[in-house]
């Protein structure tokens, strides 16, 4: 099958690179599968997981905190504020900002510190939901 | 005569001074090193980003996107990008100096800009002034990741979104090489001067260009801030490794000097006491 280069870059420095066979992103439209050889695109992303299918059949999978996606024939890249591979995500780190956000989100504070709050709570239930594999 | 105890305590005091600064300037040489490896891995991201906002902004040309049209200034506001700690030689100095001499030329009141400080130095340079301080970040990290910046960032688009203000300008020293950095100033919003894409790679946008600027331009001048931020870091950390060089280097030149003003000290009082003995001894033939 055919492989195209994917990148995921982060402003911390690029965070994976390897050759797949189909990107599965979640953009604010819909879940979306990319195959080598696609159409120029661009797309936002939403707070979600990556899927990465490799030509072995094997699947990785990263945490994604928004951003877009910028597909081309021969390469996918995708720019996101934050990006982790599923092995590298620290658990505990994730539970702790899980813990903090729920708290926030309970104080109901005025509306941008919700939102704020919000965004946090999605993010860290996106990594613990990627690090243990249940997308 | 000099008093042979008084240099020695000068020498003694400059030769812990220079201990300390060689440690600082060892210490700054050592993060200069990790924050040129930060901006270096931070250049694909860039590159990237611009790539893709020059082809939408370029092809989408009349998009009407608030944060890409100009429109009457009412208020400015200026990004500050400055050190926590000082022993930097001019690197505070010479960034808050280049800003207040724009804001005397452009305004004649306070009220018709604001100030963004990143660093303690400059946050409080313009609180002791009087200068609208809208947003701070002080105790940033040595080597600062996109999380710590992304609440000021975001602040600092908001408040251009909601209409605060009009147009932001940022300052920052732009890290040259290990010996040299410049104040550097450059306008972040609205984005007037995105390059246009090199590539002529024309996108499908899913769903729609309007909806992938939306998203796509806050995250590009939020960058944009963040490369600003590590560039003035690495130039903050060889700033530091330059002052305290000269530091060191003046306090081994004060070493030499005062060894010689001591050691001729003493062998001047030496030779008195050999002249005062010998005139002593001839006395009593």
């Amino acid at each position: 099958m055919k492989t195209v280069t994917v990148n995921i870059v982060t402003p911390d420095g690029p965070v994976y690179d390897a050759e797949v066979t189909m990107v599965i992103a979640k953009t604010t439209s819909g879940e979306m599968g990319v195959l080598a050889g696609h159409i120029p695109m661009v797309a936002p992303l939403t707070i979600g997981a990556v899927k990465l299918r490799k030509a072995d059949g094997q699947t990785e999978v990263a945490a994604i905190s928004g951003g877009f996606i910028e597909v081309r024939p021969d390469k996918i890249s995708i720019l996101a504020p934050s990006a982790e591979i599923a092995s590298s995500i620290d658990l505990a780190r994730a539970k702790a900002a899980l813990a903090r956000a729920e708290q926030r989100v309970q104080k109901k504070q005025d509306n941008v510190d919700f939102k704020r709050a919000n965004l946090a709570l999605q993010r860290a239930i996106n990594r613990i939901k990627v690090h243990e594999g249940n997308i | 005569m000099v008093n042979l105890r008084e240099i020695k305590g000068r020498i003694n005091s400059t030769k812990s001074t220079k201990q300390i600064t060689k440690a600082m300037q060892m210490v700054s040489s050592s993060k200069l090193r990790r924050a040129e490896q930060n901006a270096k891995s931070y250049v694909p991201y860039m590159e990237k980003i611009q790539e893709v906002v020059g082809a939408i902004a370029s092809g989408t040309k009349d998009s009407g996107h608030p944060m890409l049209t100009s429109r009457p200034v009412r208020k400015t506001a200026y990004l500050v990008i400055g050190s926590d700690r000082g022993l930097a030689g001019a690197y505070n100095s010479s960034i808050l100096r280049e800003v207040q001499n724009t804001i005397n030329q452009r305004h004649k009141s306070k009220d018709e800009y604001v100030v963004l400080a990143i660093g303690r130095v400059v946050r409080d340079y313009f609180v002791k002034r009087g200068h609208n301080v809208i947003a701070n970040v002080v105790a940033l990290p040595d080597q600062p990741s996109f999380a710590d910046i992304k609440e000021i960032a975001r602040n600092a688009v908001g408040m251009f979104t909601d209409g605060t203000y009009d147009e932001l300008y940022m300052y920052y020293n732009h890290f040259v090489s290990a010996i040299s950095n410049e104040v550097t100033m450059k306008k972040v919003l609205p984005l007037t001067d995105i390059a246009p894409a090199t590539s002529s790679a024309s996108y499908e946008f899913e769903p729609s260009g309007e909806a992938i600027l939306e998203v796509l331009l806050p995250q590009y001048a939020e960058s944009l801030i963040y490369g600003a931020l590590l560039d003035g870091k690495a130039s903050e950390h060889s700033a530091r490794m330059t002052a305290m060089k000269n530091a060191t280097d003046n306090a081994n030149d004060l070493i030499a000097d005062l060894s010689l003003q001591y050691n001729r000290a003493r062998q001047a009082a030496i030779t008195q006491e050999i002249t005062e003995i010998v005139g002593g001894a001839a006395a009593l033939e």
